[in-house]
């Protein structure tokens, strides 16, 4: 008798709830994909809620862009694209661009025009690196370290992380070649024009391989972007490689004993694509809202959450003071022109040309 | 038997060959410890911890009966702690204290020998403690990573540090933010409440089909059994990184399928697909449990059913099934902490809309480490061990309201 109870009362309960989280989700939504953390926290609160407040659509978060590509191809063999807005770094949309996975976007038609009359191509300039992609912010990878461990002359040059013999102690570095392979080189005394033509020698390589050599002993490698803060707050490294938003964060909000080295600063992209094969009122829908939240103002507003430069330059002189902080923020741009003194190309075509065989070199170089 | 009984029977051991050098060097180890932790140096606080130990261990065991004595020790290693480490040395020289006094009595009264034989040699009851030791150094290898969460979820910093503020024990160093954050924020809530959804509808599904199951394959007549068996439990058995990459094509098509014929949202759908692909990995666990009750079932519990005019239905209902019923349940509680649990098959059959509990762990962990995880995890431990409390409370009592046990 008990469990005839029992079971009525489970399935009155499973027909109840189904049918409360059927009409709960009735109204049209969008899936945007994002890095999670403190970065898509300015993006919620610079462009998920005001466009969904504006156009009444709900927004779900999605954190998963350090595999969109690998999910945006299952998805489509599947022929089940889940995900309306992706953001991913511009060496990955080249890469879904390629593969036909991104739709192509038309910038001076599709996107909006600048505040100060400028088309949308003139806008955003060179960093349009790819007709799929729509750029966001500029970030940029640069090295922090401990101000209460490296002694009395706190590092000022990225060549810090070689030098062992100064700055003793652990360092942490990004588990693949990119960026480790030029800064090494740098360090090595190679001219900074001449960087790539070294790396794509075999000498060149090795020469790279050889200066990492030099630390691999006291180096933790990190693959995600919340490690090297995590390291550097418990004293575990004495300097680390992250991107510099994270560094900001961890100086300026944690108020950790960091430093920052705006050295040899790697510059990178970060933007939105829409995946193909979306149905045509989501498509609609995705492109409603790529065009809202790359908009001038837009643009401008996420610098007061995080401090990645925006990608227009119409967006610069808007740039005001951190939301909760109250800091001015255009002096935590990477792109400020007291921090770009000294920076470092990052160059997307010969890593899309040499990454494949690099990647299995670093690792087998890792492993050795 | 107790030690005053065995006072007789064993002689007391010889206090400075014996009882003292391993209290003291019991002290030592716990001297080289604090030695480490306070800079004090390790050849200092291994010294020191021997004599503390040997000194500790003489008068205890010669001057002071065994309760006194017992408070006594930790009281005094509570102060020595306070004296060297502040706040912190009094939890630790009052756990110093415990095991030092506690070590010193055991030896000196003989009760090392309690659980052995009166005729065992010097070596077997030297292995018979050894192995009781290394018994409980596994469990606290066990315990140890999930007790070191829950004074870590109350940090004061977004770290998963120690700060300095927290070691000293100062209010400060604490906080109750993350807990804060995870009953406040719409990223724990969410997750939160699909995992709730999730977890009990693909728990219910498990049972039903896991438990007809084994009943069935119970059945001697059925063919192929073990070949069916091994068909049910191969989720278990497949790697889940396997399942997963299958099931996220099969559940596609399926989705597709039932958002295009029945019409359903997009949200509805992603539900259903999560809650069958986790019962299909609950359904081994209840499956294995149940045979395992129904290996003790007596069949002819069923035919005597029968043969007065029980339906089948009936039979199964008031006859087999309160008593293979401890069976289902635990089945049911494997089931469902394997859905609540789960992250890779939710990671590929998911969307965003279904994000689980462990789901958003594994993203916080990698994007954001955030304590706020550590929050989630210690209110997850808690639960589980309230659950599975409430579980074997609640089977001791029918096996008592049944006479199956003396209790």
């Amino acid at each position: 008798m008990k469990l005839t109870t029992t079971l009525m009362a489970s399935s009155a309960l499973v027909m109840a709830s189904t049918s409360a989280f059927a009409d709960g989700h009735m109204a049209s939504e969008m899936t945007i994909v994002s890095w999670g953390g403190a970065y898509s926290a300015s993006q919620q609160a610079a462009y998920h809620d005001p466009y969904s407040e504006m156009a009444g659509v709900t927004i779900i978060n999605d954190e998963s862009s350090a595999e969109a590509v690998a999910k945006l191809r299952a998805m489509n063999e599947a022929g089940n694209v889940t995900w309306d807005v992706v953001d991913v770094v511009a060496s990955d949309a080249i890469r879904l661009c390629d593969e036909g996975l991104a739709l192509e976007i038309d910038a001076d038609t599709q996107l909006a025009d600048g505040d100060d009359g400028s088309k949308a191509s003139d806008d955003f300039g060179d960093l349009l690196v790819s007709d799929c992609f729509i750029p966001q912010i500029v970030y940029s990878t640069t090295a922090g370290y401990r101000t209460d461990l490296v002694g009395d002359t706190p590092p000022t040059s990225i060549c810090a992380l070689f030098d062992t013999d100064t700055y003793p102690g652990m360092r942490s570095l990004e588990k693949r070649p990119i960026n480790n392979m030029e800064w090494a080189l740098l360090c090595d005394g190679v001219a900074k024009e001449d960087v790539y033509d070294v790396l794509e020698t075999k000498e060149g390589q090795a020469q790279a391989f050889a200066k990492l050599d030099t630390i691999k002993d006291s180096v933790v490698w990190w693959s995600a972007g919340a490690d090297t803060p995590q390291l550097l707050a418990d004293g575990e490294v004495v300097m680390g490689t992250t991107y510099n938003g994270r560094l900001f964060a961890l100086i300026e909000e944690q108020k950790q004993p960091v430093g920052m080295l705006w050295d040899a600063q790697v510059f990178d992209l970060d933007g939105w694509i829409i995946p193909t094969g979306l149905s045509p009122e989501r498509e609609a829908r995705a492109l409603d809202y790529v065009k809202f939240a790359t908009d001038t103002q837009r643009l401008a507003d996420q610098a007061k959450y995080i401090s990645y430069g925006p990608a227009r330059a119409s967006s610069a002189p808007l740039v005001g003071k951190h939301a909760t902080l109250g800091i001015d923020m255009a002096q935590h741009m990477p792109t400020d022109p007291e921090n770009a003194k000294n920076t470092f190309l990052y160059n997307y075509e010969w890593w899309a040309d040499y990454r494949d065989d690099l990647d299995a070199k670093f690792q087998a170089w890792l492993s050795q | 038997m107790t030690a005053t009984d065995l006072k007789g029977a064993v002689p007391t051991p010889n206090l400075t060959g014996f009882t003292m050098p391993i209290t003291a060097a019991l002290g030592a180890f716990f001297g080289l410890l604090a030695g480490q932790a306070t800079g004090a140096g390790a050849f200092f606080g291994l010294l020191s911890g021997a004599v503390v130990g040997a000194v500790l261990a003489y008068i205890l065991v010669t001057l002071v009966p065994y309760k006194t004595g017992r408070w006594a020790a930790i009281a005094v290693m509570a102060i020595v702690g306070f004296a060297f480490g502040g706040k912190i040395g009094i939890v630790v020289g009052l756990l110093a204290g415990a095991v030092m006094g506690w070590c010193a009595y055991w030896l000196h009264t003989g009760r090392y020998r309690a659980s052995v034989p009166p005729y065992a040699t010097a070596g077997q009851v030297l292995w018979h403690n050894t192995f009781k030791l290394i018994c409980g150094l596994i469990l606290f290898f066990l315990i140890a990573p999930i007790v070191i969460i829950i004074p870590l979820s109350f940090n004061a910093q977004d770290f998963f540090t120690f700060t300095p503020e927290m070691l000293a024990l100062d209010p400060a160093g604490f906080s109750l933010k993350h807990y804060q954050d995870f009953f406040t924020n719409d990223d724990w809530l969410r997750p939160l409440k699909n995992s709730v959804i999730i977890a009990p509808f693909a728990t219910i599904i498990s049972v039903s089909l896991g438990t007809l199951a084994a009943i069935g394959l119970s059945q001697s007549h059925v063919p192929f059994r073990r070949a069916i068996m091994a068909i049910l439990i191969s989720p278990m058995i497949v790697p889940l990184i396997i399942s997963a990459t299958g099931m996220f094509f099969f559940y596609s098509q399926m989705g597709l399928f039932l958002e295009n014929t029945f019409g359903m949202s997009k949200s509805l759908s992603g539900y259903i697909k999560v809650i069958l692909a986790h019962a299909a990995l609950g359904i081994p666990f209840v499956i294995i449990t149940v045979t395992a009750t129904l290996v003790g079932f007596d069949n002819s519990l069923t035919r005597a059913a029968a043969n007065m005019g029980a339906t089948p239905a009936t039979t199964f209902f008031r006859v087999q099934m309160p008593l293979i019923l401890p069976g289902v349940i635990s089945g049911a509680l494997f089931a469902f902490i394997t859905s609540f649990d789960e992250v890779v098959v939710v990671l590929f059959v998911g969307a965003a809309a279904q994000k689980t509990l462990p789901w958003q762990m594994f993203t916080g962990l990698r994007e954001q480490i955030s304590p706020t995880i550590l929050a989630v995890a210690t209110i997850l431990v808690v639960l589980s061990i309230l659950l599975l409390t409430t579980v074997e409370l609640l089977r001791r009592r029918s096996e008592r309201l049944r006479g199956m046990s003396p209790g």
